[in-house]
Order: structure tokens, then sequence, then C-alpha cells
């Protein structure tokens, strides 16, 4: 990358990393802030100054990072005529508005979040004119809208700022949506994202079938951000921003971005039926109507906010010519519209400053009071109107002249007539700027007693109104940067001489008409005035509005359509959906032919087979007999494991059994707690209807498994098997993959187990106290109540029955690596024997005796494995690569000595600690629903009344 | 054989989905445990059917002397049977807890999060 370059990228950075500074500075004082505003602005204004000779030499300054290359988004910008005319608007008017909104604001508004916001846009501003790829650019043209938002709605107190901040994000935030769309389709035409290669490929979008659309998706994004008729209604309500946002944002910078895009697009877009028919048909409405509502708008601001409207779309207008002169005036109309324009507005909110009022009808006379003001006010208006010698009459003469030749429809006329309508209008609200504000009688009834104010703040506007008479008396002063700028717009290598006077020409005509109607105009300004407030108009917030409600009604109606507040309802919504998605892609692509051939079936599965299916068939209609339907369920688990050592997986077995088990218990000891009453069941309409959806579900589940058991695969597992014993250290693949293969998987899933428990312990802690522990504890079980609950039989057995199970479990755990096995069945093997002895004696009787925390070996267990996975890295492996080694201890017979081992004791723990803490927590609730505490392990001890006996002998 | 387990996992889900769209959660909850059945089947099965050849590798030998079933699938199930069970843990937890505080079964009626149309947003 360049030199130049570089450069590009700070001045494309600084805003950005200058937004963080002025709201943190404001504790040093509010010139401070704005010092610190101005700092980084005039840095890049200075970087730009640098770059500038060059790009006016005809030079395109490039600067490339990539950033997600995949995406074809990459990091880029450039610099060419066009660019570094907005950026040096951007720039320039940013320091000026720095300095204005520092004598703007009042000691009560927050001024340190106003100058980072102000540098947050200046930067999404300034990355729009200057991106060289068109999704970088559509992410800055976001960031506008947002940032916008931030100050538009920056009197946070006002009503009106909030409704006109929601009115712009809402308009403009759409219309960018609308344009994302364009660019893609735009990029997808020209094969590239990058805008330097776009602008080449011109012809063949032209030429694509995608042409139109991309075209309108990209207008309306550049209409509603540079407010178009019929989108023009946000920008006067934006007007509730303080004036030094609506002189920056609404005049100078942000409006222009859509006038911008066009221009940027022209050599791409421009030339065909339908971008003149939209683009300069639209322009033209939006001049003739927004100068037309201008005149009789009563609100400084307001009048300003329609005119600016009007100028946007004088300059869309002449975009949507597509002839190069018209791009030329197009050019040059931007800088005089930014000077006046900005001018204008800073002195609307000087006035307003002074007076306490931007209300025209209260207003008048005010030269006196004001002379600096009215100075510049009226500089800045005539140049507004088109009068010679300011800079406003050379582009509107350009105007008129490329007005004065263009049909429209095959009508000569309509285009010059409107055009000069437009222009007449425009002197008419111009000349009544300063004949209503400034002219006329002196009042004794101002809100505020009116003077000139500082000089900080006439500063800016007088900076202004100077290029206004500079640009007007002496135009080649613009001629390089306007040749830099049409050039870099057209493509074309230009040499426009800009000039005053142009001889008698139909312009002339035009525009000598048009200052003549303005005058008569604003004469008869209070009779027109009166019969424009009798006329009804269609008021655009009111729509706006309508419009917003309907869309809230809309969504609600669609959500409270299908999000009912009933579950069963969304599992049917889902259950459709995915058996249709299901069917869809089935009958899109259909099925292969069968590979496979089935394998036989021996009689004792088959036994098995119809033991499930019958199991199953009846829990579905088993409505009242809770415990028959856990019977039921027991069976099908049985029945799965019996047919997972069928069909070789014997860990799936040995875990299906103790998992079975478990859940059996858990269900066990739920139900003893939940209503014997059967809730109202649906009616049996919706039971038919989840039949059937059960039904589809089961069928597409089926036809898929049986689809595919049909068919080959290519499996990964090879490597598994090979790798086993040689890699892994051990025989059982199975637990190999778990352990050593897949550890992290099962690390993962440990821990979830483990939250799991956690989660149910806290969900039943909480129960413990509130109302529903009142209702706990007076609950009576005392029907339902075994009079033998602690059976001797069971009491003995159990005690027997545990040091075996706890071997067992040890046994399974030890010879999980090598045999079937494992961590994960261990833990459920031990929680299965402590859990006979809670059934057997009781809970708190079991409790007391209990030595360990379950938590604890959760944790444990957790760490356990994470320390072994992390032992790895001691030895530069990635975490949890397992080693092992074969160790011979006489007399015990050679064994293995695998890290793996230890990490499926970390498994152990936890799958121990979890259930353990699952059923703890559950049967702690019937401790505490008044169930009494047995002092002996059982109900009748045999041994104590051999004892009592004894003692009686 | 393949037949019959396709069947079989049509059915249970059948069931399952049956048995979820009741407005009894306690229905739910077997429901739960039954298409945790059927995942977990259909899961296993997608690694091709194998008859009593488990993936263990005989004593002496470095690698399984013939074909044995796929090991990858029986890895992942049982993982998912034990995930299955803390899941179905939480949920019958979660339906005990509803119960406590709101003193039905019916789903239609736990209406703390989503009143009906027109009830009062308390």
């Amino acid at each position: 990358m360049s030199h130049a370059g570089h450069l590009l990228f700070i001045i494309a950075l600084l805003p950005f990393i200058g937004a963080l500074v002025p709201g943190l500075m404001i504790r040093a004082g509010r010139t401070a802030s704005a010092f610190f505003t101005a700092a980084p602005t005039a840095l890049a204004l200075v970087m730009l100054m640098i770059l500038a000779p060059a790009v006016l030499r005809g030079e395109v300054i490039q600067a490339e990072i990539e950033w997600l290359p995949q995406l074809g988004l990459s990091a880029s910008f450039f610099l060419d005529g066009l660019g570094l005319l907005f950026a040096g608007m951007i720039l320039g008017m940013g320091l000026l508005i720095t300095l204005y909104a520092r004598f703007y604001l009042s000691s009560a508004d927050p001024m340190g979040q106003f100058y980072t916001y102000l540098l947050l846009f200046q930067g999404a501003m300034l990355g729009i004119v200057i991106s060289d790829n068109i999704l970088l650019l559509l992410i800055f043209w976001e960031l506008t809208s947002l940032s916008s938002f931030l100050l538009i709605g920056y009197w946070k107190h006002l009503p009106e700022g909030r409704q006109g901040a929601r009115m712009a994000l809402a308009v403009t935030g759409a219309g960018g949506l609308a344009m994302i769309g364009g660019m893609l389709l735009l990029g997808d035409i020209a094969g590239s994202y990058n805008l330097t290669d776009i602008l080449q490929a011109g012809e063949a979008i032209r030429a694509s079938e995608w042409y139109l659309p991309a075209l309108i998706l990209i207008l309306l994004g550049a209409f509603t951000k540079s407010a178009q008729f019929p989108f023009h209604f946000w920008l006067p309500h934006a007007m509730a921003a303080p004036t030094p946002v609506s002189a920056y944002l609404h005049s100078a910078t942000m409006v222009k971005a859509g006038v911008f895009l066009m221009a940027r697009m022209w050599p791409v877009l421009a030339g065909t039926d339908a971008w003149f028919y939209i683009v300069a048909t639209t322009g033209l409405v939006t001049m003739v109507l927004g100068a037309l509502i201008a005149l009789f708008k009563d609100d400084l601001k307001a009048l300003l906010a329609f005119s600016t409207v009007s100028h946007l779309g004088l300059l869309t207008m002449l975009l949507g010519f597509g002839t190069e002169a018209a791009a030329v005036a197009a050019v040059f109309h931007i800088i005089n519209h930014l000077t006046f324009k900005a001018a204008l507005f800073m002195t609307a909110g000087i006035v307003d400053h002074e007076t306490h009022t931007r209300d025209i009808k209260r207003l008048g006379g005010l030269r006196h009071l004001m002379p600096v003001t009215f100075l510049i006010g009226t500089v800045a208006a005539l140049s507004m109107a088109g009068i010679p010698l300011f800079n406003g009459f050379l582009s509107k003469e350009m105007m008129l002249e490329e007005a004065s030749h263009t049909d429209w429809f095959g009508s000569h006329y309509a285009v010059p007539v409107l055009a000069t309508l437009g222009a007449l209008l425009s002197v008419a609200y111009s000349f009544r700027f300063v004949a209503h504000v400034f002219l006329g009688p002196q009042r004794d009834d101002y809100p505020h007693t009116p003077h000139d104010p500082p000089f900080g703040m006439w500063a800016a506007p007088a900076l202004l109104a100077t290029l206004v008479i500079a640009i007007g008396v002496a135009p080649f002063l613009a001629e390089g940067i306007v040749t830099a700028a049409a050039n870099a717009v057209t493509g074309a290598d230009l040499h426009p001489h800009l000039k005053i006077w142009h001889g008698v020409t139909p312009a002339l005509w035009m525009s000598v008409i048009a200052v003549a109607g303005g005058a008569l105009l604003l004469m008869l300004h209070r009779p027109l005035d009166k019969g424009w407030i009798a006329a009804p108009r269609p008021e655009a917030k009111a729509i706006f509005d309508r419009l917003v409600a309907g869309i809230v009604a809309l969504s609600r109606g669609i959500t409270d359509s299908t999000h009912n507040g009933a579950i069963s309802r969304y599992l049917a919504i889902f259950t459709v959906t995915a058996v249709a998605l299901g069917y869809i892609a089935y009958a899109g692509s259909g099925l292969s032919a069968p590979t496979r051939d089935m394998l036989p079936v021996p009689p004792v599965i088959a036994v098995g087979w119809i033991m499930l299916i019958v199991s199953t068939i009846s829990v579905v209609g088993m409505h009242h007999h809770r415990f028959r339907a856990l019977v039921l369920i027991g069976i099908i688990g049985l029945s799965i494991s019996a047919g997972f050592v069928y069909l070789s997986a014997p860990d799936l077995a040995l875990t299906q059994i103790s998992v079975e088990t478990v859940t059996i218990m858990l269900l066990l000891l739920a139900l003893h707690f939940l209503p014997k009453l059967t809730p109202k069941e649906s009616s049996t309409g919706l039971k038919m209807r989840d039949g059937l959806i059960g039904l589809a579900a089961g069928g597409g589940v089926g036809a898929l498994a049986y689809a595919f058991l049909m068919r080959d695969i290519d499996t990964i597992s090879g490597f598994h098997v090979a790798n086993s014993y040689e890699g892994g250290g051990g025989t059982n693949v199975v637990n190999v993959i778990l352990v050593d293969f897949r550890g992290y998987d099962t690390y993962g899933e440990i821990i979830v187990l483990g939250i799991a428990g956690l989660l149910i312990y806290a969900l039943m802690h909480a129960l413990l106290d509130g109302p529903s522990a009142r209702r706990l504890k007076n609950t009576d079980y005392s029907e339902d109540r075994s009079r033998d609950r602690h059976p001797l039989m069971m009491v003995v057995v159990t005690r027997v029955l545990m040091p075996i199970a706890m071997v067992v479990g040890l046994y399974i755990f030890l010879r999980g690596h090598n045999q079937p096995g494992g961590g994960f069945v261990a833990g459920l093997v031990v929680a299965i024997a402590l859990l006979m002895q809670y059934m057997a004696s009781g809970f708190a009787w079991t409790q007391e005796r209990k030595r360990i925390e379950y938590h604890t070996l959760i944790g444990l267990g957790v760490v356990i494995a994470g320390l072994t996975g992390a032992g790895a890295w001691l030895a530069g492996q990635p975490f949890l690569t397992s080693a092992f080694t074969y160790i011979h201890l006489p007399p015990i017979e050679e064994f293995e000595l695998a890290t793996a081992m230890l990490f499926d004791l970390g498994v152990f723990l936890t799958v121990l600690g979890a259930v353990m803490l699952m059923l703890y927590s559950l049967s702690r609730i019937a401790r505490f629903a008044g169930q009494t505490v047995n002092e002996g392990p059982m109900d009748y001890d045999p041994g104590e009344a051999a004892k009592d006996r004894d003692t009686e002998d | 054989m393949e037949l019959m387990v396709a069947i079989m996992v049509g059915v249970l889900v059948a069931a399952a989905v049956h048995l979820m769209l009741a407005r009894n959660v306690l229905r739910f909850i077997f429901g739960l445990i039954l298409i945790s059945n059927a995942a977990n089947l259909t899961i296993f099965v997608s690694g091709r059917l194998t008859a009593q050849s488990p993936p263990l590798i005989p004593e002496g030998a470095d690698a399984p002397l013939g074909d044995v079933a796929n090991a990858l699938p029986q890895a992942l199930v049982l993982t998912a049977i034990v995930i299955g069970f803390g899941l179905f843990a939480f949920a019958l937890t979660l339906v005990y807890r509803t119960y406590q505080n709101l003193g039905t079964l019916d789903s239609d009626e736990m209406r703390l999060a989503e009143p009906r149309e027109g009830e009062d947003h308390a």
C-alpha cells in the first residue's frame, strides 16, 4: 500500500478514534471538549489536503486491507474527485459545526455526548464517501442512520425530538434495507463487491435482467436518505434536532448521501430510460413540491427543511437527466447548496437563540437589532434565490439550461416549465426568509430582546457567506474541484468552464421570470397563506403513524395467532413443519436404489419387538393408570437394551439398563407428589389431530430410518477401530472413542450433566421456602402411606447388595477401557446401589449416614477430567491427548495404566454425583412434606426384639 | 430386521409425539422418555445394523479380526442416553415445581408468562 493509502486509512479512522475523547474531556470543560472534537477533524482535513493535489490531477488513491474475503468484504478505501469533494465538505463543515455548537448549546445540554455523536456521524459519513467496497459502504450507510438517530433525538426530553428521530430511523433504515438488496444484486451481476470493479462493469449491469430490480432497490435507499418524494416527510420532523445538527446533517452531509450514491453509481446505472424517468421525475416532483410547501411554512427551520427537500430534488433531477453537463451542474450545485444552506440554518439558529422563537409570524424588523446576522442571512438567501453574483445563481442557470432542452414523454415544455416554477417558488421563499424576518418594522413583542451573538457563533456562517460571494463573483475558484468531481462522476474527461455570463439564453429568460414571479408571489403571500391554511392537505406524519400502527397490529395478529401460550400448539406447528420439510427434501431429490440386504430375525428378538410395540401403544392409551404406564415404559426401555445386546452394542445395553432403572425410580418418587387426578383431557377433535400429527411424525422418522438402513455409508469409524489399540491403548473401541478420540465431547457432556444436577437441586431448594413450602408442609399423605414402609427383607437385601454392587461398579469401571463398561455405566451402577439404601431405610436415616456431598462429587469429577486433559499440555500435546503404559506388578498380571482411565474417573464421579443429587433433591421434598423419621433402619428389627427378649429373661 | 427396526422407531416417535401434544404435562414427560429412546435408536441405527459382533479388539490382536459394528454412533448414543436422562430429570423437576407453584398439570392453564387475551398481565 502506498504512503497515500496509509493516510487515507488514518483519515477514515480518525473520527472514530476521536469520538472516544470528547465524552471524557467534557470534565475539563466545554471548550476543551470542543477542542478535542475539532482536533481529529482538523487533522483529517489536513491529511485530505495533502492528498488533494494528486486527486485534482486526476489520480485515484487506493488503500485496501482484507477483512472477510469469503464474503467479498474488504476494508478498502479510495479517493477520487467525488470522494474528495464530499470528504472536504464533511470535514470542513464538521469543523464549522463544532465551533458553532460550542456557542449554540446551553450549559444544561450534555455537550460531551453531543460531540461524541457528532464525530461518530462524521466517521460514518466519511466512510460512505471513500469506501471502495459496496458492502463496507452499506455498513457506513447504516451507521449514519444510527448516529443521526442519536443526534436528532439529542434533546431526549422533547417528544418531537424522539418521534422525529424514530421516524428518520424508520424511513432511512427501511431504505437502507432495500439498498442492501440492491447492492447485493449489483455485486452479483458484476462479480465483485469492489466499487472500482463495478464501475467498470456498467454495460454488463445495464444489460442484465436484474438491472431494474437492483436499480429500484438502490434508488429506494438513495431516495429515503435524500428525502425525495414520497419519502420527504421525515426531514422536516428531524428538525426537532438542535440546529447544529440540522445544519450539518440535514443540509450539508447526510441528506446528500443519497445524492452522492446516485452520483457514485452514475456511470453504472444512469443512461437508461428507466433511470431517466424514475430519477428525473422524482427529482422534479420533489423540487416543485418542496418549494411550494416551504413557502407556506412559518417555522424558520421547517422552511429551510422543505427548501432543502426542494434542492435535493433539483440535484436528483440533474443526475436523472443522465447527461454530462447535467452532472457538472449537479456537482457544482452540491457545493453551492452546502455553502448557502448551512449558513441559512446557522442564521436561523442564531435568530432562534437570540429571540427564543423560530415562528416567522412573530419575527420581523431584526435588521437593526442584529445587523451582522442580517447581512449573513441576506447573502445566503439571495444565493438560494439564485440572484446573480451569488453562487446559487451559477448552478441554477446551469440547471435551467439543462432543463430547457430536456424532453419528457415527448413533451418539450413539461420539464422547463416545472423547473422554472420550482425556481420561482424558490425565489419566493428565499425572499420571504429575508423580508419577514429581518425587514419590516421593528417589533416590541419578541419573546426575548435580540442582539447579535458573540463572534464564535457567527464566525462559521460568515465564512460560508464569504464563500458564497467568492464563488459567485469568481466561479473559476471552484473549477478545479468541480472538474475533478464531475470527471469522477461521469468517468469522462471534461473541462467545464464556470462563468457568470453565458449570453442571452433561454435559461436567462427563465431566471428572469423566476425572480420576477417570486417577488410577485411574496407580495401576494398574505392572501395565499390564508388559502393554503384553509385548503385540506394530507398530513404525512398522521399517515406515517397510521402505517406504523397498522404494521404493529399485523405483527401482533400473527404473533397472537401462532404464539397463544399453549405449548402443545407450538409443538404441533414445529412437528408438522419438520415433517413437511423432510417430505419436501425427499420429493426434491428422491432416493437411490437400496444396497444392503436385510438381516434375519431370530425368534427371541421378534418376541421382544412385539412386546415393545404393544407396550408403546398401550402407554398412549393409558390415561388414568400412571403406575401401569410406568411399568410399560420400563418394558420398552428393557426391550431396547436387549436389542442393543443383539445388535453388537454391549456398552449401550449396560447404559440403557442402568439409566432405565434410575428413570423409573425418579418417576416413582415424583408421581408420589403429583396429584392422582388426571387433568382435563383434550377434546376428541384435538386428540384426532394429535394422533394424525403423531402418525405423520412417526411415519416420517420410520421411513427415514428404513431408507438409510437399506443403504451403505461411508463412515469414519474405520479410523477409530484401526487406531483404538495402537493409539488409544484400549480394546473397547466405544470407550476409547469416549475418553480419547472424542474426549472433548465427553468432557462437555459431563459438565452439562453436572449443571443439570445442580439446577435440579437449585429448583427444588427454592421450593423449600415461600408459599409452596407451606402447602407442602400441609400435604396429608397418611392415606396412601404403607404401614410397613421399611420392610425387613428389603433392608437386609439392600445391605447385602451394597458391597456387591460397589465391587461390580468398580469392576465395570476398571475394565471399561478394554471390555464393555466404563465411567458412565459404573457411575450409574453405584448410584443405583446407593439409591436402594435410600429406598429401603428412608431418606432421612440414610442421609444422616452420608459422608460425601454430591455437589463435591460433581465438582471433583469435572476437575479431575479437566486436569487430566490439561496434563497433556505438560507433554506439549493438545488438550486431552491421552498417554498410556503397561505395568507389571507381580503377583498381579500385567495391567495398563492410561491417563484415559483418570479421565474416566472424572466421568464416573460426575455421573454419580449428578444422578445422586437429582434423586436426593426430589426425595428431600418427601422429608419436608411431613414424613416421619424412623430411628432404626427398618420398622421391625428382629435383632432389637431378640435383645429385648434377652433382657426380659 | 431393518424393517422391524424402522417400524419400531416409527411407532415410538408416533406415540411420543402424540403424548407430548397432550395438555397433561405428565403425559408430556412420558412422551419425552419415549422420544429420547426413539432418537437414540435412530442415531444408533444410522451406523447400520450388525448382529453379534461388538466393536471389541480380541486379546493379542491390534484390531478386530472381522467386520465389527460401527463404533462411532454407539459412542455418541452412550453419552446421549445419559444426557437424555439429565434432560428428563430436569423436565420432571420443572413439572413438579410448576405443579407446586401453579397447582395444575394442564399446560394450557400454565399462563404466568403468557396470560390469555383480556387477562391481567400480572
